[in-house]
């Protein structure tokens, strides 16, 4: 009784096999079930997370949110679902019709793919491949087609614009989460989603802080989030990829957008907070669906938590962050985490935590004091008194 | 037949149709998206053949990287990115001859190969083929040369677009 997904598999199964049914095709039937069964799931999570979002920012703006429907407004994401379902459905004239209608599918199936590794308990998951790691980031490479082909169809220059920018963040954002995302393989000596949660009796946020941080920076990153928000910036490209879309086109948009943060607040639990682990759960699997979810909506609150509190950032300033800051200092984590592993023996040990832990906070310490020194330097620099007549900003580089 | 010959053959024929609307497509945007549809095939297809590793990364380098930098290209190079002129030239007589030629000789050289009617014997269990990969990249005994100097090539391809690149004060 403490494992009915297993439970209710096996009794499949058996009702099949009864049926006379070959082993192969018994295999296709329930795999397809379990590819049915895990979508509709993680997308009734989904309709919820449009009452979690609202209310929520709600609450930080000083608001009360969504209160008439239901208790404390709980069937307001059902009404919005079926105001998406009734609107008119609208594709723009000069639009590349099948690659119109197409994006928003890629944009939502991107997302749910990525549920097919994540573990949701020791004995619940989709699929444990030796590659999990990569498959994550091979995932994640086609959701950006979705959106350049959003775009590209939409014919129209502001959804271009918005493309483009989602595409030069997206890309780039992509090389430090690739990089810290070889921490934990490296503390867990595997790719697989889940060995990497079966290694972490210390969660790996206490081996690896730093790499914890980047990891949910750029994951804030790739998926769009204020401060990050620089494709659907409202004042200068009115919504972005998605300008024109309607109804319920519009709403697969978003609703790979809630789930993606869910997905990558999962993610960052799977990584560094143990995914299904806490009391109890090898006694009773099912347990462990209850804490993943538990950790993946903190960090869904703490996602939201920086989107509603940072204002957007600058273009060139979220491209200097990548590539001076985070880039060289994800590269400097990967390069110190495994000397460090090699010196201090076998993870597990006392001394192993102490040391990756003393390791992180001397790197974060050093890394405090150069940008304590750089941003000094941007001061004096920005402070300096400039004479007028000289506007050497506008100058030509090559007088 | 089983299901697995099935979604192969489904696989294949998705690729194989993917691949010539790549080259017969008039519109360069539709020919790069149909391009990833033939890529993507190719990714099933080890996933067929057991190398998960191969599959993974033929989407991340190929579908992530390269196909995203094509279209790039496209759309900044080009006006208009459809192609009105005639599709063939007058070489399409050589080149058909020459692709039939290469296809005979492929069949030819599959059908005289004796592992083409072995049936796959399933990796053992045990071996984890992904550390065997890793290490064989890196052993003296593998393929740690070739690695090398892969590394060094595209270290110096980096330094290189950091040097055009730079802004010189």
């Amino acid at each position: 009784m403490t494992d009915p997904i297993n439970l209710i598999a096996n009794w499949l199964r058996q009702i099949f096999a009864g049926w006379g049914l070959s082993v192969g095709l018994v295999d296709f039937i329930m795999a397809l079930t379990g590819v049915v069964v895990i979508c509709a799931f993680v997308l009734v999570v989904d309709i919820f997370l449009v009452w979690v979002e609202r209310k929520v920012v709600a609450r930080f703006q000083d608001r009360l949110g969504p209160n008439r429907l239901g208790p404390f407004g709980l069937i307001q994401p059902l009404a919005d679902v079926i105001k998406l379902l009734i609107k008119e459905d609208i594709t723009p004239a000069g639009a590349d019709k099948v690659i119109y209608n197409l994006a928003p599918i890629i944009a939502l199936a991107t997302v749910l793919l990525l549920w097919a590794v994540i573990p949701f308990a020791p004995t619940i998951l989709g699929a444990d491949i030796n590659v999990g790691v990569l498959f994550l980031v091979a995932v994640g490479a086609i959701g950006t087609l979705g959106i350049i082909m959003a775009g590209w169809a939409s014919n129209n220059k502001y959804a271009l614009l918005g493309a483009f920018r989602t595409v030069a963040q997206v890309i780039a954002y992509e090389i430090p989460m690739v990089m810290i995302l070889l921490i934990p393989v490296l503390l867990a000596r595997s790719m697989s989603l889940q060995d990497i949660v079966a290694a972490q009796n210390v969660w790996f946020i206490l081996l690896a802080p730093i790499a914890s941080l980047i990891f949910l920076v750029s994951a804030i990153a790739e998926l769009g989030r204020a401060p990050f928000d620089l494709m659907e910036a409202e004042s200068e490209i009115v919504a972005g990829f998605h300008i024109e879309y309607t109804g319920m086109k519009f709403g697969l948009f978003y609703a790979g957008e809630l789930l993606h943060t869910l997905t990558m607040g999962a993610l960052f639990a799977t990584f560094f907070l143990g995914g299904w682990r806490g009391p109890f759960v090898e006694q009773v699997p099912i347990l462990g669906v209850f804490y993943l979810f538990i950790k993946a909506f903190f960090l869904y609150w703490v996602i939201m938590w920086v989107k509603y509190t940072v204002p957007r950032i600058r273009i060139d300033h979220m491209l200097d962050f990548n590539w001076k800051f985070l880039t060289p200092l994800s590269l400097v984590m990967v390069i110190v985490t495994s000397i460090m592993d090699k010196i201090l023996g076998q993870p597990g040990s006392a001394i192993y935590t102490l040391g990756m832990l003393a390791a992180n906070i001397i790197i974060a310490w050093l890394v405090l004091l150069v940008l304590r020194n750089y941003v000094k330097v941007e001061r004096r620099l920005v402070g300096e008194p400039k004479s007028v007549a000289t506007p050497y900003l506008y100058e030509s580089p090559h007088s | 037949m089983t299901i697995a010959q099935i979604i192969f053959i489904i696989i294949a024929a998705a690729s194989l149709g993917a691949a010539f609307m790549v080259v017969s497509s008039r519109n360069l945007i539709h020919s790069a998206l149909w391009l990833i549809v033939a890529l993507a095939g190719i990714a099933i297809v080890f996933v067929f053949l057991q190398a998960p590793f191969l599959a993974v990364v033929q989407v991340v380098v190929y579908i992530g990287a390269i196909s995203i930098l094509l279209i790039f290209a496209i759309m900044l190079t080009r006006k208009v990115a459809s192609d009105s002129g005639p599709k063939f030239n007058e070489n399409w007589i050589w080149g058909l001859v020459l692709s039939i030629i290469l296809f005979i000789g492929f069949v030819y050289l599959l059908y005289t190969w004796p592992g083409i009617s072995t049936p796959i014997e399933p990796l053992a269990s045990r071996a984890d083929p992904l550390r065997e990969l890793g290490v064989a990249l890196v052993s003296p005994n593998g393929y740690v040369l070739a690695f090398e100097l892969a590394s060094i090539l595209l270290l110096a391809a980096l330094i290189g677009a950091i040097y055009i690149a730079w802004e010189r004060k």
